[in-house]
């Protein structure tokens, strides 16, 4: 297939996409691995729950959509919130490592609990009996057709990484959140209630992930209890790639992933069954060559 | 007029496992004084301040505030009933302004309710300043208004402070000496009674230490404060404290004033060894 702009600008308008949504599910990590150190690898079947509860507030609840997924992603936000609570927060003081393992404990967890409530067949997350058909209708852009559902994403991807910038850089709770990212122990002695600010970053983190899930099964309609583990990874590497801890490192680290990725697959075609190794090998180059990332601060080694 | 006794440390005893880093430590502090640490490296005086804002929560007696019983509360319920402190290394959050530093310090002015209750049990002025901060902060209803008095504050204290001109500069991008004065301001913005200044002069020139005893000086009557302070420095110790308590091995080895500490034959001995090692 020759590459031609119309092809071009197709690419790149998935490639946006897939960008922003790995993005919206980064910022989750690099936030709590900001401020905890810690690598939340739950955070990606907080992903797959926000979605079912999308899934099951359109079906069993019989909500209007919007409404099923605003309430989904308000619930994958106290998930998160819980998950601090009962599996972190007591491990608090202890060694970093206990809290890791917690975290993949965590996460098998979330993926056996929705195995046992939902089920592990997959479900459709499709119009018109999720939301309405009007999203993938097609519109040509010049020789470009894109669906209306990307502008969808997109333009919720962009909302939402706006109010997080505002409420991280002007809100007194977003100073804190900084405040503790530089030194946990001195911000409380400030008379900060570190933990609630930490719960808050939990649940700020957790109903992105939650709305990314529901962005992302518009995108691919399959619901199951493992979906949450590729893009997951995913979305790690792309923390790892803008530098871990800063939350406009994820989004470039999203935006260049889903870029490279579907460029990859554009390009050379024959190689498009390796698109997921293709992030593992980045993943292993930037941590040999520039393990802060691209816009990650210079870790100091204390000596 | 009987001074109010604004610390009193009963009988605490802080272990580490096997390690007694501070065994059976007595000590009040009345309103207004400033009274001096000291001791050898290791002697215990950061852990007797780690117990006194609540990272640790001792083994055994009791930390008493303002008749406030408050072993065992959690560090920011602490700050939030007054007592604030500094680091012996810096600790500012170096990459925040040198406003967003001391607006982060009256945080707890905006939240702090449980606190607040404690305080009000025993007759004391509450310090929340509104409720609903945090959905007031997300849907903006009331909320600029409680926000630019939070600013006004902050921007007062820096004026007192000297430091409005670096009021929008980054901490760390601070000469070393306004960095110490930065969080002595940051300390003082969570509004305290009692102020716990872990080694000011450390790491100063002689001018600049001279510079800071007047500043101590001059917070302490402006802020209407209770200083305790661990010092290395004497110059410092002895010129500025009224009173000065002495420590070896987690344990008060002699207290009393300058001159009558510095002639102890115990302080000596604890600092320059019995000779029995040379």
């Amino acid at each position: 297939m020759r590459m031609t702009l119309p092809i071009f600008l197709q690419n790149l308008a998935n490639g946006i996409l897939l960008g922003g949504l790995y993005a919206l599910i980064a910022i989750g990590y690099s936030m709590v691995y900001g401020i905890l150190r810690l690598i939340n690898f739950a955070h990606g079947d907080v992903f797959m729950m926000g979605t079912y509860f999308a899934f099951y507030g359109v079906t069993l609840f019989l909500l209007p959509w919007w409404l099923a997924f605003v309430v989904a992603i308000i619930g994958a936000g106290i998930l998160g919130f819980l998950i601090d609570r009962i599996a972190y927060k007591p491990l608090r003081n202890a060694p970093r490592i206990s809290s890791l393992i917690t975290a993949i404990g965590m996460s098998i967890f979330l993926e056996s609990l929705a195995v046992v409530i939902f089920g592990g067949i997959p479900k459709s997350f499709a119009p018109p009996r999720i939301y309405p058909k009007f999203f993938s209708k097609m519109l040509q852009i010049g020789s470009v057709r894109v669906q209306i559902l990307t502008f969808f994403i997109l333009g919720i991807t962009a909302l939402l990484i706006i109010f997080l910038i505002w409420f991280v850089y002007k809100t007194k709770i977003g100073m804190a959140m900084r405040a503790i990212s530089t030194d946990i122990a001195t911000t409380a002695l400030m008379g900060v209630n570190v933990d609630l600010v930490i719960g808050i970053t939990f649940a700020i983190g957790s109903a992105l992930a939650g709305a990314g899930g529901i962005l992302w099964a518009m995108k691919y309609p399959n619901v199951n209890p493992y979906m949450g583990f590729m893009p997951g990874l995913k979305a790690f590497i792309a923390a790892v790639i803008g530098g871990i801890g800063s939350i406009q490192g994820a989004m470039l680290g999203g935006f260049l992933l889903g870029m490279i990725e579907i460029m990859l697959v554009a390009f050379l075609p024959r190689f498009a069954g390796y698109r997921d190794i293709f992030a593992f090998i980045i993943l292993i180059i930037i941590l040999m060559y520039k393990p802060s990332g691209i816009l990650g601060a210079k870790l100091e080694e204390k000596v | 007029m009987e001074r109010e006794t604004v610390l009193k440390l009963d009988n605490v005893t802080m272990q580490f496992g096997g390690l007694v880093a501070v065994g059976d430590f007595d000590m009040n502090l009345e309103d207004g004084e400033l009274v001096g640490l000291i001791g050898p490296n290791g002697a215990g005086k950061t852990t007797v301040f780690n117990v006194i804002t609540g990272i640790y929560t001792p083994t055994k007696g009791k930390v008493i505030f303002r008749g406030i019983d408050i072993t065992g509360l959690p560090p920011h319920y602490i700050t939030h009933l007054g007592i604030a402190r500094t680091f012996q290394n810096i600790r500012l959050f170096g990459d925040m302004t040198v406003m967003e530093n001391v607006l982060v310090s009256q945080h707890h002015k905006l939240e702090e309710r449980h606190a607040d209750k404690i305080l009000q049990k025993h007759g004391f002025e509450p310090k929340v300043v509104g409720k609903g901060w945090f959905w007031k902060s997300i849907l903006k209803l009331g909320y600029f208004e409680m926000e630019r008095r939070m600013i006004r504050e902050a921007e007062e204290l820096l004026e007192k402070v000297e430091l409005s001109d670096l009021a929008y500069e980054k901490a760390s991008a601070l000469p070393y000496g306004m960095q110490r004065k930065l969080e002595i301001a940051r300390a003082l913005a969570t509004e305290p009674k009692l102020l716990l200044l872990d080694e000011p002069a450390a790491g100063m020139n002689p001018h600049e230490t001279e510079e800071l005893m007047e500043f101590i000086k001059k917070i302490r009557d402006d802020f209407n404060l209770t200083i305790l302070l661990i010092e290395h420095d004497m110059k410092v110790v002895m010129g500025i404290c009224e009173r000065i308590v002495v420590m070896d091995y987690g344990r008060i080895i002699s207290k009393g004033t300058p001159a009558e500490v510095r002639n102890d034959p115990k302080v000596v001995e604890a600092y320059l060894g019995d000779g029995s090692y040379a």
